[in-house]
């Protein structure tokens, strides 16, 4: 994992001390709430529906157990004793005073963490592969690569005041697991005549026009990448809309002058740029590597496991996946119990998690676009122990990718632009598919739930997915089928009009229906409505 | 009726505008009819509260009822957290909401 260098922890302190002055003066009434607010939002603080709401930064989703310690730490002392893990791998704490919210930035810091690029209109925390550094499909580890743009994009001067918010990230691995092109840039490292480099995607995004980013170039070398970013963010820092708020996000932009002219504006802004000598040296990027640099795996740990405990087989089959060291595998736990809320979880658990990783797991933890924690080294011979431990916690939902591994926003329950509430549903559709044979039955299935059309539940990318509107006062829900965030990228469609929050369970059930009875061998949900089409489950849904 | 709401500044409580000051229980707001930009500008000023804003509501037996389903998520706290609420022990306060 990354150690901040003295660099690092002075601008972090310095932070912090400045947004104690701002709190300070606003409390006493020497700035305005005009004045304030971007302040406040620079340190991710929100106003929400029930307080202040922080966002803690969590790049590229790594942390360790003294972080995760902190996460809960913060939670009991200053909170309601739980937080919440979002859909950007990162935490919000739903019940924060503003008078407080100093001294948690302040005990953040002591560990490395901060709410630095979790809202305004900059460069976001950079998003990644959950599975960085572990998955036996990966090309190399993406994280060295986000943690130099984290570095590059904290604070940069020029892009403070972006026409609108900018979501980057970066894989390494021809899976996506991180919704890559549904990214103002996605990035996927790729090999050509023996180099890493990059391909980068510009313009996707969910909200309410959804796009998938275009590849605006197949490989830009290592030498030339951050260059070739910071072009990419210029063209867009100049031409990018500030007169709609509805038409700023870059993919608008990309949208109305085309990928090609785009891409030849950020050409010709390169070779500009490049002069600037602003590329890191590879000695630069080999120390930030050797941060991430694999753990010490025990060469002789053995791959055989027992599954004569049906509850912890299905448990392995679900939730645990290859690791490219022999004898260890990599550990996803739900965030997702039966009932439960997507991606809260309790102190009580958070520590638990971060002793778990400190047993088993090198120390580490990552936090999923989809609102779960990985252990990612785990010696397949604790396999059942672990298991056995989250199971007494409540931990080992074995549900990973099936139809109750539900995203979902905070909805109306909490944030103040909802428009519906997204949680009461998603324990409802939990509660209704219930059962883990017919969970499984139904196979991978991503069900993803918004609030609202901001999409922060990415229902445009589900295979199922539902948003949540407001109809003269009343909740309603719309469902789209078809769409995917992963390597088969899509967008879902709206099957027809919104049901109530009753209705709309029905009419996934209905859905699925026509899935068991429609598909394939082998199809999943998402293949079977790609093979037929629209018309047989909206007969299905509304007939 | 007119309800005015807010958040108070320091704590981020949601708030009700009591006829004389602040309170975070929708039971004691009172009808602020036209005044209520008035007051907001002036509590806001004097950082008695934060974003305040005027909805409509509905008079009840048991008090005062937003109109908006937001508001009486505010009113009360998340649905999903009964016991997070301001009513914990109170089985029928969620449909109070819904």
């Amino acid at each position: 994992m990354y150690k901040y260098d003295e660099y690092d922890h002075s601008i972090v302190a310095a932070r912090v001390e400045e947004f104690r002055d701002q709190v300070n003066r606003r409390l006493a009434g020497q700035i305005t709430e005009d004045q304030f607010k971007p302040l406040r939002l620079m340190n991710g603080l929100y106003l929400q529906l029930h307080a202040y709401m922080l966002r803690v930064a969590v790049p590229y989703g790594t942390l360790d157990s003294r972080q995760m310690h902190m996460l809960a730490h913060i939670a009991r002392k200053y909170d309601r004793g739980y937080g919440h893990f979002t859909t950007r791998q990162n935490l919000q704490y739903n019940w924060i005073k503003l008078e407080d919210a100093p001294d948690i930035l302040a005990e953040l810091a002591t560990v490395e963490m901060h709410a630095i690029q979790t809202s305004g209109n900059c460069i976001r925390n950079i998003s990644s592969d959950q599975f960085a550094g572990a998955a036996a499909d990966e090309l190399t580890d993406p994280r060295p690569w986000a943690e130099l743009l984290r570095q590059w994009s904290t604070f940069h001067p020029e892009f403070s005041y972006l026409p609108r918010k900018f979501k980057i990230a970066v894989i390494a691995a021809e899976e996506d697991r991180a919704a890559m092109r549904l990214h103002d840039i996605g990035l996927q490292i790729v090999e050509r005549d023996g180099k890493l480099g990059v391909a980068v995607y510009v313009g996707g995004g969910m909200g309410r026009t959804p796009m998938i980013a275009p590849l605006i170039k197949d490989y830009v070398p290592f030498e030339d990448f951050v260059s070739y970013l910071e072009a990419c963010l210029r063209v867009y820092n100049r031409y990018g809309r500030r007169d709609n708020i509805y038409k700023a996000r870059i993919k608008i932009l990309i949208h109305e002058l085309g990928a090609e002219k785009y891409a030849a504006e950020v050409e010709e802004e390169f070779k500009a740029v490049k002069a600037l000598g602003i590329d890191p040296p590879r000695a630069e990027f080999d120390r930030i590597a050797a941060y991430f640099a694999p753990p010490a795996y025990d060469a002789e740990a053995p791959d055989a496991l027992d599954r004569s405990d049906p509850d912890f087989a299905v448990w392995l089959d679900q939730n645990v996946s290859a690791h490219k060291q022999p004898g260890y595998a990599v550990v996803t736990i739900s965030l997702k119990p039966i009932g439960g809320i997507p991606g809260d979880a309790s102190a009580d658990q958070i520590d638990l998690m971060a002793d778990l990783a400190k047993t088993y797991s090198f120390d580490e933890l990552r936090v999923t676009h989809a609102q779960n924690i990985v252990l990612p080294h785990v010696r397949k011979a604790d396999l059942y122990g672990l298991w056995q431990q989250l199971r007494d916690a409540g931990l080992a939902e074995a549900n990973l990718d099936l139809i109750s591994d539900i995203i979902a926003c905070p909805g109306l329950d909490y944030c103040s632009l909802a428009n519906a509430r997204s949680i009461p549903l998603a324990q409802k559709i939990a509660t209704r598919f219930s059962d883990i044979g017919r969970q499984r039955e139904l196979g991978e299935l991503k069900l993803k739930i918004s609030g609202c059309i901001n999409a922060c539940g990415h229902h445009h990318a589900g295979h199922i997915g539902i948003l949540g509107v407001d109809r003269k006062g009343v909740e309603n829900y719309q469902l789209l089928l078809g769409g995917s965030g992963a390597e088969d990228v899509s967008l879902g469609t709206i099957t027809g009009p919104g049901f109530s929050e009753d209705g709309i369970v029905d009419a996934i059930e209905k859905a699925t229906d026509v899935y068991l009875r429609e598909r394939d061998k082998g199809e999943r949900f998402l293949d079977t409505y790609r093979r037929l089409g629209m018309a047989p489950f909206k007969e299905a849904i509304y007939g | 009726m007119k309800l005015l709401t807010g958040n108070d500044l320091a704590s981020g409580d949601v708030t009700w505008w009591t006829g004389t000051g602040w309170s975070r229980h929708v039971e004691d707001a009172v009808d602020v009819g036209d005044q209520g930009e008035a007051i907001a500008h002036a509590e806001e000023g004097a950082r008695r509260v934060n974003g305040p804003y005027v909805i409509d509501a509905t008079a009840t037996p048991e008090g005062p009822r937003p109109a908006h389903i937001k508001d009486r998520i505010r009113a009360l706290g998340p649905t999903v957290r009964p016991d997070l609420t301001l009513k914990p022990a109170d089985p029928n306060a969620g449909s109070w909401v819904i």
